[in-house]
């Protein structure tokens, strides 16, 4: 097993008659993806790429059996296009759109945690994924979001991330490696995301495909210290990571609205420090992320 | 975005919250007469820039001036503006040269009883908007979190229900504030508040946040940071914008929706991915180089962004070379080549460029560049760019 996604997820794509929601939704149903329906307000009835537009989320739930999605629709209007894939019963939730205003993923977090809050198995719990981030994919199987199927290869590995082509340079590396991957998942650049790197590896933890685990973090926040008291305390397997912006200047933001070191909080040398105390390996350099997981695998054994 | 001294206490009065009487100069003659009007024995005259850390900084030509000062006459009022107005004033927060000063607040004296300290921002680990407040106000706030930050009392609300009156209560029993204070710190933090979340800040700050001898709370600094991301909702917030105080290059690179920050090294880089340029940057430093600067051309930049791109880094003088690291996800490794191939012809290349590409048409990416009359070095994986451009700066 995977996590989040398999070869049975029925993918809607919420924005698929939009640019980038029909030329991503194409390279997935390319790279295997079981896009079942898309949603558009005002387009219902028509069709794209061989699938059926409706004009509502509820719709695609009832008549195409669709339990995730794929969110392409403008900043303005991506915390209603989440609120209603919750209120649909979608159960994981892919939002790519970068741009969303702060407060909206506020309001739209809040709401998640009360519906999940009723939800007493952790494993039934719906899961938001992103905004701004480049989606999930588990090699071979599904793939819902923005990254290059090609790089990924089917294996063991667990990959998180905050960045997009970081991601694809750490999947890169693993598969020249030799490394598969079981699932990838890209958590998004955004100060309020809706997942975070706890979420994901308590999710591996009990994967049985998933026997290592490579994070992917950067400055801003303290999501990477979290998830190292985590790891000390929940995590038996082997973990690999690291972070970018080390030589990051504070107060800047460094492209994501999330990578800003501010008050002097959220630096790399702290992140490191808090995993590396958590027996974590850490990547010197990104060019040393693959070769970072063959030392945390080999160090366990 | 960032705004004025001046205008977030416009926001501030406009939702009406406690705030001086002021009044902004554009010269010394109009700082004389905004003295006059406001009648007072004493005036603060205040240096409007972005950046913070204005009461110890001086300004870069005549070291005794403050970027704040207090006056006692329009004569004196008159002098320090004459001082400030088009001078740099360098502070902690500015770049070296400091940051030119177009305009001064001139503010009416306050009578301070108590400073404290009121912060705003949306905490992320909790996914809400805190409110922090301190006794400690006036002074470095960063220094107190640092040192005590025990001193610092925060309360996280709902957005949609805002701060409720029991944690004002909280706050005010915290902060030994008690009487009609109460009542006054009650309309101040909920207003506030309740504005943060209307403007869709993505930083308030009160600091200090004054006390007066009458027992009323009244905003004597004010800064507001927003969310770039809501300003398409905000166009009175738009309208602030003061160009004049960004600098050049990234508000060019912002134009052409790219996200560059100016660095002080030598290697410009050229990177698609926010996480992967800053790994860049790092990775620079590793090898013992000094990146020039941040630049993310995005996931999916066409042929005329990365030109612009390569104007940007190639107009800084102190880029002695060029790094391009490209992992082609949506954006074809075609693309990048591309528009290498261009911008040689369009801008021309002065200094070494050192190209790593991977990722979607990588294969044909390297033939176009191979088979131009580019001058390039062509990498192998991170290290080997890496090394690459070292030795060319060298």
């Amino acid at each position: 097993m995977s996590i989040l996604i398999d070869k049975t997820t029925r993918l809607v794509c919420q924005g698929i008659t939009g640019r980038a929601g029909e030329f991503h939704s194409k390279n997935c149903l390319d790279y295997g993806t079981k896009l079942v329906a898309g949603v558009t307000p005002g387009k219902g009835g028509q069709e794209v790429l061989g699938v059926a537009v409706y004009d509502t989320v509820v719709e695609a739930v009832e008549k195409q059996g669709a339990d995730a999605s794929m969110i392409f629709v403008p900043p303005a209007f991506t915390a209603d296009a989440i609120l209603e894939a919750i209120d649909a019963g979608i159960k994981t939730i892919v939002a790519i759109t970068e741009g969303v205003p702060v407060l909206d993923m506020v309001r739209v977090r809040k709401r998640l945690q009360d519906i999940n809050a009723g939800i007493r198995d952790s494993a039934a719990a719906i899961r938001l994924i992103g905004p701004n981030c480049p989606g999930v994919i588990t090699a071979d199987e599904c793939k819902i979001g923005i990254m290059p199927g090609y790089i990924h290869k089917k294996g063991s590995v667990g990959v998180m991330s905050r960045s997009g082509t970081l991601t694809y340079e750490a999947v890169w590396q693993l598969s020249e490696l030799g490394l598969g991957q079981s699932t990838c998942v890209g958590l998004g650049g955004d100060p309020i995301v809706g997942t975070t790197p706890v979420d994901l590896l308590e999710m591996y933890q009990v994967d049985d495909q998933t026997e290592a685990i490579m994070m992917i973090g950067e400055i801003g926040g303290s999501a990477e210290e979290e998830a190292a008291a985590f790891v000390k305390d929940h995590v038996t397997k082997p973990v690999a990571a690291f972070i970018a912006g080390r030589t990051a200047p504070p107060g800047k933001r460094m492209g994501h609205a999330g990578a800003i070191i501010s008050g002097g909080k959220g630096t790399a040398a702290e992140k490191i420090a808090a995993l590396e105390d958590a027996g974590i390996e850490v990547a010197a350099s990104p060019a040393d992320m693959g070769t970072a997981i063959q030392r945390a695998l080999a160090r366990a054994k | 975005m960032k705004i004025h001294e001046f205008q977030a206490k416009q926001l501030l009065r406009d939702a009406r919250i406690a705030v001086p009487e002021s009044i902004v100069a554009r010269s010394g003659d109009e700082a004389a007469a905004a003295f006059a009007q406001l009648a007072g024995s004493v005036a603060v005259i205040k240096a409007q820039i972005h950046a913070g850390g204005r009461g110890k900084g001086t300004v870069a030509t005549n070291p005794q001036q403050r970027g704040v000062q207090l006056v006692k006459s329009a004569a004196e009022a008159n002098t320090v503006a004459t001082n400030l107005l088009g001078h740099q004033l360098v502070t902690i927060q500015t770049v070296p040269e400091g940051q030119l000063v177009r305009q001064v607040l001139v503010e009416a004296g306050c009578d301070i009883a108590r400073e404290l300290y009121l912060g705003l921002v949306v905490d992320r680990a909790r996914g809400l908007p805190v409110l922090m407040v301190s006794s400690e106000g006036g002074m470095d706030i960063e220094e107190v979190a640092a040192n005590s930050p025990e001193l610092i009392y925060k309360e996280a609300f709902d957005p949609n229900a805002g701060l409720q009156a029991y944690q004002v209560r909280k706050l005010c029993h915290r902060l030994g504030i008690s009487g009609k204070t109460t009542r006054s710190a009650d309309r101040f933090m909920r207003s506030m508040c309740k504005l943060f979340v209307d403007l869709d800040c993505s930083l308030a700050e009160i600091n200090p946040l004054v006390v007066t001898g009458d027992g009323e709370l009244v905003a004597l600094d004010a800064k507001m940071n927003f969310d770039d991301n809501s300003l398409f909702r905000h166009p009175e917030i738009q309208k602030f914008r003061d160009v004049g105080e960004e600098d050049p290059a990234e508000v060019r690179a912002g134009e052409a929706g790219l996200s560059y920050v100016q660095l002080e090294g030598s290697i410009g880089c050229l990177v698609n991915g926010a996480g992967l340029a800053m790994s860049t940057m790092d990775l620079i430093k590793m090898h013992g180089g000094e990146p020039a600067n941040f630049l993310d051309v995005g996931g999916s930049a066409n042929v005329e962004q990365v030109t612009e791109a390569f104007r940007i880094l190639l107009a800084d003088k102190n880029v002695k070379a060029v790094l391009v690291n490209i992992f082609g996800g949506i954006m074809q490794c075609t693309t990048i080549a591309n528009a290498i191939v261009g911008a040689y012809k369009q801008v021309g290349f002065n200094v070494p460029l050192v190209v790593r590409l991977e990722g979607t048409e990588v294969e044909e990416g390297r033939k176009i560049l191979a088979e131009s009359d580019v001058d390039i070095v062509a990498a192998e994986n991170l290290t080997d760019a890496a090394n690459k451009v070292l030795a060319a700066v060298i």
